[in-house]
């Protein structure tokens, strides 16, 4: 009989310190409690109060955090700078994202989700429910789950903790990305593919974690970081439990050869959900990925750098290459969202400091870009719901200029023009490989570049260089929540293009993990 | 006055102009819009007057004017402006030809997209006008691509029927040219934090780093392809033809006669100063193409058969001369290729823009179209025949004092050389004067019966340029006194003596 003599001791807990992410799960139980006891009516406007009202205390609490560096609850959470910034960072894009996904004056009959998500496509009941104006009002609930699992995502210092904020932050995005309400079909096809390969991703991850456990003897990022050096006899454990790690996180940032759900994911879901999670969980992920490889596996640089190396070549060309073959636009920024992966891992394998600054830039700048960019598209459409085929888009610039030169300024963003946020985020990434002896890796970086500007400028041509060929395309006129953020995000990447330094600086003051 | 930040100035207003003319409603007016800016062209141009004025000749070994305002600490990029003698004539240049072209272009455009174009020219000399005015490579590097996406609109939305296919092609070769040019651009800034600890993309810093040769190669190689396909050189000129063959004529003078000289002004600006032993030792793979470029182009402009891809070939030809100015390395040569690309761009001002009166008047712009011109239009026949002999050189004239000096340049270093590119300048009368002959002269065709004469607004666009072009053409001295300090200084810079002067100091 074997009696344990440890003694559980309560850890002690910064209460502070991790209310950005905690703000976001309490308002996600009481948004549970007004989906339970909230009259129908009332239930739309209580959840958009607490939403936005919990995202801004969020942002607030990030904020005020940021040049913290303590760890907390058992030092499960590691609070620091590029933790806390990449949180405020969060709160931002879904205070955007959730701006985007309130809008209801588009869809002449209601906002993007379906009247009641149980409803068989196609049926009586759906009709029904769709007729009596109902809302999915518990996408906001599923909402603040996925944000505040980013938040945590983040700021996550073992393997444990990661792997619940990974799924708290995976599992309401499943179910929301099957809930449009237009081309339910597709969208539920796409929520299943979501949902399966992301259990197959979290399987890998677990599987890691498992053996990392067994080669160092710790789940927590600084057990793993002091055993590393010391343990030779277990390192091929070890390694076979860092690559099946970054398996399953390689899926989550949809990176080649993991990124076979995106295009579907992000053409089958609600655009307006595919804008907050394009941003966001290229965020969360990338975020986590970061602390994994510097502060965890950060000994390990000469292992994981050329493997990753390898998946950063393939990702970019697989996603560059694919894109110019799209003739769904939806699609085609899901591709270039693979490459931007591809991008986003050239900055990561600097393995620097200027590497990480690098990486968190090119991060906040794209999230905002891909939020507008998605946006946007959510607004062209015709009588059957969304006008994603490229070819619709023909002569949008004489209908609706506004659109297109906003349209042309976010593509110009993420094809890297210079006076766009894209142009800086890329020039640092490329900077830091280049200052960390990584040229190949660039060379190849810029061609991809290349290769890219042909796909977004094929929209600009259609926009602007064609005449208008089908009349039903129209520009719907929003309500000021999409307006709102789309002047954020269009605002936020020219200012992060023409005068980047404030973030700069603020990235720059705490570029370390801590563990 | 001294005070006031001259050269941002000078960037500042054509940009308002652009966001005035872009946010003037259409029920304005499209002639009132036109008119607005054109208004703020001139009033650039009396911007350059002030900057000129202010601007003190035989001390330009140092920028003048210089500006410098921190702009992205954490890369060390700064705004800086400054102007050496070289800058001020481009800056001219671009402050000339911007109000004439708009004002050739009058009728040029539809009324209802007038205002997009003009507010898209004004916007393109803005940028222009930093590109030429930058010290600062970072800051040089953005303008330079932002340099592209008016012209790609400008070629993309107004141009003839093939226009989009040869915006695409512009832009694409642009930007694999501004992508290799980018990696070089980190690549020095990631030396300059290697040597000294410290990154900066001031040029006079980054002008004075001990670059190993090795180093140094390979950044040559980046910034002369990015600079070669700018200012093309065969084997990377195919999109010219095609952008200036599909695009108005007015923007093919703005493409050839201004953006295309920023590759050229690039060799000259950065390319000789940071990578000075490099340049010496390459500058053969840079002659070899300048001499390929002239007969190269010169000979397609005798193919062609369709007046606007002549002149495009024409200039093909004309870069082959500035760039074979520049790496003769004397202190002739490259004080004749900055000449060079100031009469270039007014001898092609005058060509395409003459060309392109009598082309709008056609609809056409196929060579057999035009026979007999002259008995319709004589007088127009009369400018374009100016516009010819000013592009082959014809004495009197800049273009002339240009070529002259260029070879003459070059001869003292590299005799065969220059014998050689002076059969171009053979070739070159056959270019012009068979397609003076094919155009004006003949029997009428079908599409030249009934044409309007050249009408007061059509001369008065045109006057200032060929004014300058004569005036120059005879006293070319005022040009060369702003432009030599310039061309002894990149001498000083690239460690060069001229060839003339050992032999004259052992006398």
């Amino acid at each position: 009989m074997l009696i344990t003599t440890e003694v559980f001791v309560q850890p002690e807990i910064n209460w502070f310190a991790i209310s950005p992410f905690t703000i976001l799960l309490a308002a996600g139980v009481f948004s549970l409690l007004i989906e339970t006891f909230a009259p129908r009516a009332a239930r739309r406007p209580l959840q958009l109060a607490l939403v936005f009202g919990a995202l801004l205390a969020s942002f607030a609490a990030a904020a005020l955090l940021l040049g913290t560096e303590t760890l907390t609850a058992g030092d499960a959470v590691a609070i620091d700078g590029p933790g806390v910034l990449l949180q405020a960072v969060i709160a931002l894009v879904a205070l955007v994202g959730a701006a985007g996904l309130a809008e209801n004056k588009v869809d002449p009959s209601g906002d993007a989700f379906a009247a009641r998500a149980s409803a068989i496509p196609g049926s009586s009941d759906e009709r029904a429910f769709t007729a009596a104006g109902w809302y999915s009002t518990e996408i906001w609930t599923l909402f603040l789950f996925a944000a505040g699992g980013m938040q945590l995502f983040v700021v996550a210092n073992d393997l444990l903790t990661m792997f619940i904020a990974l799924e708290v932050m995976s599992l309401p995005l499943y179910l929301m990305a099957g809930m449009a309400r237009r081309r339910r079909l597709l969208s539920q096809e796409a929520a299943l593919k979501y949902f399966v390969l992301g259990a197959y991703s979290s399987a890998f991850f677990l599987f890691g974690a498992a053996l990392v456990y067994g080669a160092t003897g710790g789940i927590n990022f600084n057990d793993i970081a002091q055993a590393i050096p010391g343990r030779p006899q277990t390192a091929t454990l070890l390694m076979a439990g860092v690559v099946l790690i970054f398996v399953g996180m390689l899926f989550k940032i949809g990176s080649a050869p993991f990124h076979q759900w995106t295009p579907d994911v992000y053409q089958g879901a609600p655009t307006t959900l595919t804008a907050f999670m394009a941003a966001g969980v290229k965020l969360a992920a990338f975020g986590a990925m970061l602390r994994l490889a510097y502060s965890a596996f950060g000994a390990l640089i000469w292992d994981w750098r050329p493997l990753l190396w390898a998946i950063a070549a393939i990702t970019m060309f697989v996603g560059v290459l694919a894109a110019l073959m799209q003739t769904d636009i939806k699609r085609m920024l899901a591709y270039s969202s693979v490459a931007h992966a591809g991008f986003l891992l050239v900055g990561l394998i600097s393995g620097t400091n200027a590497g990480l600054v690098s990486v968190l830039f090119y991060l906040a700048a794209y999230a905002f870009t891909t939020l507008g960019v998605f946006l946007l598209l959510s607004l062209v459409r015709d009588a059957n719901g969304e006008a994603n085929n490229i070819d619709t888009w023909r002569g949008l610039a004489s209908k609706s200029p506004l659109t297109a030169f906003t349209m042309t300024f976010l593509l110009l963003a993420l094809a890297g023009f210079p006076l766009t946020s894209g142009f800086i985020a890329k020039f640092s990434v490329f900077a830091a490989a280049v200052q960390a002896n990584q040229m190949p890796i660039v060379l190849l970086a810029i061609l991809a570049s290349a290769i890219a500007v042909v796909f977004y400028l094929r929209v600009v041509v259609l926009m602007y260089f064609r005449a208008a060929e089908s009349t039903e395309v129209a520009v719907a006129i929003p309500s000021n929540f999409t307006v709102v953020a789309l002047v954020v995000s269009a605002v936020i990447t020219l200012i992060l293009g023409v005068y980047p330094q404030p973030l700069l600086d603020l990235i720059s003051q705490t570029p370390v993990f801590i563990r | 006055m001294t005070n006031l930040p001259y050269l941002t100035l000078l960037i500042l207003f054509p940009l308002v102009g652009s966001l005035v003319t872009f946010a003037l409603p259409m029920a304005f007016g499209a002639a009132r819009i036109k008119a607005v800016a054109i208004g703020f062209s001139v009033a650039s141009f009396f911007m350059f007057v002030l900057t000129a004025l202010q601007f003190e000749l035989g001390t330009s070994d140092k920028f003048q004017l210089t500006e410098n305002y921190e702009w992205i600490a954490a890369f060390g990029v700064s705004w800086a402006v400054g102007v050496d003698g070289l800058g001020l004539v481009m800056l001219g240049l671009v402050a000339i030809l911007v109000p004439v072209v708009l004002l050739a272009g009058w009728s040029d455009i539809a009324d209802d997209v007038a205002g997009k174009f003009f507010g898209l020219v004004l916007l393109l000399q803005a940028v222009v006008t930093g590109v030429f005015a930058a010290t600062d490579l970072f800051m040089f590097y953005v303008f330079f691509e932002v340099m592209l996406i008016p012209m790609y609109f400008l070629i993309g939305r107004f141009g003839d029927q093939n226009r989009r296919k040869a915006a695409v092609k512009f832009l694409i070769f642009s930007l694999v040219g501004g992508l290799v040019l980018l990696a070089g651009v980190i690549s020095v800034w990631v030396n300059s934090i290697r040597i000294t600890g410290f990154g900066s993309f001031d040029l006079e810093y980054l002008s004075s780093l001990d670059l190993s040769l090795e180093t140094q190669r390979w950044l040559f190689m980046a910034f002369f392809f990015a600079f070669a396909i700018k200012a093309p050189l065969v084997p990377l000129h195919s999109w010219l033809p095609d952008a200036a063959g599909s695009s108005t004529p007015t923007v093919a003078v703005l493409l050839i006669g201004i953006l295309d000289k920023v590759g050229t002004y690039g060799m000259l600006r950065f390319l000789l100063p940071m990578f000075p032993e490099a340049s010496v030792e390459l500058a053969p793979i840079a002659l070899t193409l300048a001499v390929l470029s002239i007969f190269y182009g010169a000979i397609m402009a005798i193919g062609s058969r369709d007046i606007k891809r002549l002149m495009a070939y024409v200039s093909i030809s004309h870069f082959g001369f500035i760039v074979l100015g520049i790496f003769a390395f004397t202190t002739q040569g490259i004080s004749g290729s900055m000449f060079y690309m100031l009469s270039h761009g007014l001898s092609t001002a005058a060509l395409f823009l003459a060309a392109g009166y009598l082309m709008q008047r056609t609809q056409s712009s196929k060579i057999d179209d035009h026979a007999g011109a002259f008995q319709t239009t004589p007088l127009l026949a009369g400018f374009i025949l100016f516009g010819a002999l000013s592009s082959v050189a014809l004495p009197g004239l800049a273009s002339f004092i240009a070529e002259f000096t260029v070879l003459l340049g070059t001869f003292a270093r590299y005799p065969l050389l220059a014998g050689f590119a002076t059969l171009g300048i053979v070739v070159a009368a056959v270019y012009a004067l068979w397609l003076y002959q094919r155009t004006m002269t003949g029997k009428p065709s079908d599409a030249v019966a009934g044409i309007k004469e050249i009408s007061g607004r059509e001369v008065l666009a045109l006057s200032p340029i060929i004014a300058l072009t004569i005036a120059l053409g005879f006293v070319p001295q005022p040009a060369f006194d702003v432009l030599n300090p310039t061309a002894t200084k990149v001498m000083q810079q690239v460690n060069q003596i001229d060839p003339a002067a050992l032999i004259g100091g052992d006398n």
